[in-house]
Formats: C-alpha cells, structure tokens, sequence
C-alpha cells in the first residue's frame, strides 16, 4: 500500500516538473513539446497501473510485459486505472467463424475470467487474443484456429481516425486552394503546402521523372502523409491517439505491400527484362542472378516494412523503457525513484525531440524508397542511370 | 513473436481504410490541390515572363525615346542655328540697307545744302550788286550833284591823264 501512495507522488512530482518545464519552454517554438510532455505524462499513468497490476498478482514490477502491452493492439481503449478499476472504452468485437459472423462489446469479456456466450462460441480475452472457450475456460484450439478476428481494436479505430483526419485537413486544404486560386497560400494550407510540395519536387519528380510522376503523386502523397501523422498521433498519448500504429508490423505490411503491386503493377518490360534477362548477362550467370533480382523484388518492399516497423516501435519502446526505470529503481528505494526520475525525464524528452524528427524521417525514407522503386519499375532510359537509381537507394538506407 | 506476426483482421481493415481514404483524397484533395500548385505556379512563371518582357519594351522604348529625344534637339538646334544665321543676314541687310540710304540722304542733304548756298551765294551777289550799284549811284549822284563838282572831277581826271 506504501508503495501505491509513493508511485503516485511520483507521478504528481513528475506532473509538477512537467508543468515547470513548460513554463520555461517558449509555446510556440516547441509547439509539439506539450504533447510530448503529455506523452510521457500519460505513460507514467500506464506504467502505474502496470505496477500495481504487478503488485496486485504480488510480483515485481515487468517492465517488459508492461512495454509490449503499450505497444501491441488491444480490442478496448485503456484511459487510465489499474486493471482492478481502469477506465476502458469497450471496442466491438467483429469475428467471422465458420458457423458465421459474430459481433459483440469487448466489454464482455473485459476481465480476465469473462467468458461471453455468443451465438456459435464462447468466447474469452486471452492476451489480446480472442479464444473459443468451453463453459469452464477450457480453450478449444481447433475452433480458435478457425475464428477470423476483425475486430474494430485500438490500432483500426486509429487507422479510421487518422483517416478521418486526414480527409478533413486536405479537404480543407483543397477548398482554400479553390476559394484563393492564384493567391499565396494561407494558414492550414501554407502549412501543407510545403510538405507537398517536398514531395512532389523532391521524392516524386527526382525518383520517377518529370514525365511520370504525375500517376503517382495520389499514392505518395496518401502515403507519406498517413505515415506521418500517425507517427505524429503516436507521440500524443490522449485518447484517441497514442496508439503505436505505424509500429505495428500489419499496418507496415499492408503499406509495403501496396508498394509492392504499385511497383509490379507499373513495371514496364524494360523492368522484367532486367529481371529475368539482365541484357548483357551471359546464360549461366543468369540461372543465379535471376532468383536474386526475384528475390529483390519482394524483398525490397520487405525492407520497407521492416524499417518503419523497427523504427517506430523502437521509439515507443526507448520511451516507456526510460520511464520503467524510473519504477525499478522505486522498487529498490523511493529516493532511487525520484532521482531516477529527473533523469528519465530528461532523456525521454530529449527522445521525444527525436521521435518527432524520426515520424518525419520515417516517412519521408518510406515515400522516398517507394518513389524509387516505382521509378525503377517506370524508368525507360538506359544501365547508367539504373545504377544511378541504385546508389541513391543505397545512400537512403544509409540515412534510414 | 506477438509483436512481429501479422493480424489478419487489422490488415484488413488498414487495407479498407487506406483504399477508402486514397480514392477520397485522389479526388477531392490531391488532383484540385495539385493543379491549382500547378497553375498558380505556371501563372507566376507567366507573370514573371510578362514581367521581362515588359522590361525588355520599357528599356526599348526608353532607347527610342532617347533616340528622339536627340532627334529632336539636333533639329532644334539646326533651327535655332538656321534662325540665328538669318537674324544675322537680316540685320546686315538692314544695316547695309540703312547705311546706304543715309549715305542718299546724307548726299541729297548735302546736294540740297549746296544748291541752297550757291542760290543764297547768287542771291547775295545779286543784293550785293544791286547795293553796289544802289551806293554808287547814290555815291556819284552825291559826288556830281552840281556843276563845280562835276568840273573838278573831271579836272581831276584831266590832270592824271597826261598826253604824253
């Protein structure tokens, strides 16, 4: 109980630093910076609830458990509390069976022992994972296997949400073009205008080629931007953001994927032709070098999944590892707490100025590598300028 | 191994979504806000050309200008010259014309002034003769108003007249 009351002076000593930080930072030069307090604000919340939870199953503080809990998907909104009383925004369960759909509230099976008798199944929470259960808990692994989960959980609300977002902002955006055609742009737009702009001279014009790059735009654009301000969406903690999206390996794979067929979809026969016949290749050589270029086809946009995922949930880890510090070392000492706090802090803020800068970057190398592979997929001209192509994807993975 | 294994149901929605959104932006974000960049930017390359162009003419112009602007005070000056020169030989003229004519008058003048002294001169001698004859009419009535006088004068004469 001891322990309960110091976390949370803790959390209220981290509160009240926050609040000084703020004050002495200038708002407008760090207009994220907020959010980023916020952020880790949040996560403290997080972490103590994940310490008492710890506490209530009367074992250590886990801050592994409690890291991957962050950053995976879950079919409820956790708000705040411990998991005796924590504040959750129930998300619809959506399964398709082999006996048909069945949708229910995940607040049905909240707790660790809710079974829920749907119309097919029984069904329980394990995990995150929705099993088909018998009257005493016991899972049916065959009939698990057979369930398809396609519930609406944190990540597909943020995906719905960022969505949403996006759709207001460029439509916005749009409409301030047509209503000031010809004028400078202003406000919302002078804002994105550059960022579009970046991508259209300097991602799309320079990797596909004055003259294709027009086809592409749409999806670099919806690309870059959706990577962008999810990442962006990642550092804000309240709901209904702070969801570790662009670092979750589905939402990747779908991206890189979508790059993929873009880039399979637009190859010309220049582009099989290197694939399958490097002109200039002798026979023998070819029968080793066209498994590797086929290979490289996938495994490019691979990379591409990779990297975002990596990245990002990396950020996400570095974060809540800083502030798990902070409940180890309470653990042993609340002194070593407090101190240890100052510290975590400093470090998480500085790494919440680099995670803003990695949501940019992330985005920026994910759009670019697309704009490169399609322009490879799209390019006409001759060897030369292939390598050329190359090198610049080469150096861009220097930088990613 | 959780964090690393695709779920199906989250790919599915993502790619739904991402569909959704990319078909609504292409339509009503991308494509107006991409032209309108495209032509606001073709409109400012125009304005600025025009711009250039404009110059280029105002700087052709300004030469033309200076072209006659110099046209114009080389033939002012040819007229100023051509009026001076004029003015010069008017007043020679005049001067010429006017020395000559007081030169006729002078010489008239004097013709007249001749004439009218060689008439007083003529009228003098005439007066002078007239008194002259008057006075020595007067002067030989005086002198031979008697008989006596008349006598001794010629005496008188007789005397210095000497026969020899």
């Amino acid at each position: 109980m001891s322990n309960k009351i110091n976390i949370f002076s803790v959390k209220n000593f981290c509160f009240s630093l926050f609040v000084a930080v703020l004050t002495l930072l200038p708002a407008k030069t760090f207009a994220y910076e907020p959010i980023e307090e916020e952020n880790n604000h949040d996560e403290v919340i997080d972490t103590v609830s994940a310490a008492k939870h710890a506490e209530g199953n009367s074992t250590a503080f886990n801050a592994g458990e409690m890291i991957i809990e962050h950053i995976g998907d879950s079919h409820q909104w956790h708000l705040w509390g411990d998991h005796g009383h924590a504040v959750h925004i129930p998300l619809p369960v959506i399964l398709w069976t082999d006996k048909g759909l069945e949708i229910f509230s995940s607040s049905k099976v909240e707790h660790h022992e809710d079974i829920y008798e749907g119309t097919h199944y029984k069904y329980m929470l394990h995990n995150e994972h929705i099993e088909v259960v018998d009257n005493f808990g016991n899972v049916d692994e065959e009939a698990t296997a057979k369930i398809k989960d396609f519930s609406i959980t944190k990540n597909a609300l943020t995906i719905i949400v960022s969505a949403l977002i996006m759709l207001l902002i460029f439509i916005k955006v749009a409409k301030s073009y047509k209503r000031r055609e010809g004028m400078a742009p202003k406000g919302l737009q002078s804002f994105m205008e550059p960022l579009i702009l970046f991508i259209r001279d300097d991602v799309a014009k320079t990797s596909i080629g004055e003259k294709k790059y027009e086809r592409y735009m749409p999806y670099l654009l919806t690309a870059f931007f959706f990577i962008f301000f999810n990442n962006l969406m990642g550092l804000i903690p309240i709901f209904p953001f702070g969801a570790n999206l662009t670092g979750n390996i589905s939402v990747c794979l779908v991206l890189a994927g979508i790059t993929l067929v873009v880039t399979l979809i637009s190859g010309n026969g220049h582009y099989w032709r290197h694939i399958f016949a490097m002109p200039g290749v002798p026979i023998p050589v070819l029968i080793i070098l066209t498994p590797i270029e086929l290979i490289g086809v996938v495994l490019r946009p691979f990379v591409l999944m990779i990297r975002l995922f990596a990245n990002i949930t990396a950020g996400h880890i570095i974060a809540l590892a800083f502030f798990s510090l902070i409940f180890i070392f309470g653990e042993k000492s609340t002194g070593a707490g407090y101190g240890v706090s100052v510290v975590s802090i400093a470090f998480t803020v500085f790494m919440g100025f680099l995670e803003l800068l990695v949501a940019f970057l992330q985005a920026y190398v994910f759009t670019l590598l697309s704009a490169i592979y399609i322009g490879a997929a799209v390019e006409e001209g001759h060897h030369e300028h292939e390598h050329h192509v190359e090198k610049g994807h080469e150096a861009t993975h220097v930088i990613a | 191994m959780e964090l690393v294994t695709p779920a199906l149901g989250l790919m599915f929605w993502m790619f739904v979504t991402f569909a959704i959104i990319f078909l609504l932006l292409k339509k009503f974000a991308w494509k107006p806000i991409l032209k309108m960049i495209k032509e606001r930017e073709d409109s400012i390359d125009s304005a600025i050309q025009s711009a250039e162009k404009a110059r280029q003419e105002m700087k052709e112009l300004q030469a033309g200008n200076e072209r006659i602007l110099a046209e114009a005070r080389a033939a002012s000056d040819t007229l100023l010259k051509d009026a001076r020169d004029a003015k010069d030989a008017i007043i020679a003229e005049a001067k010429t014309k006017a020395k000559s004519e007081a030169d006729r008058l002078v010489a008239q003048a004097r013709e007249t002034i001749n004439n009218e002294k060689l008439a007083a001169i003529t009228e003098l001698k005439n007066q002078v003769a007239t008194l002259s004859i008057d006075i020595a009419e007067k002067i030989l009535r005086e002198q031979f108003s008697s008989d006596e006088k008349q006598k001794a004068h010629i005496n008188n004469l007789m005397k210095e007249v000497t026969l020899n």
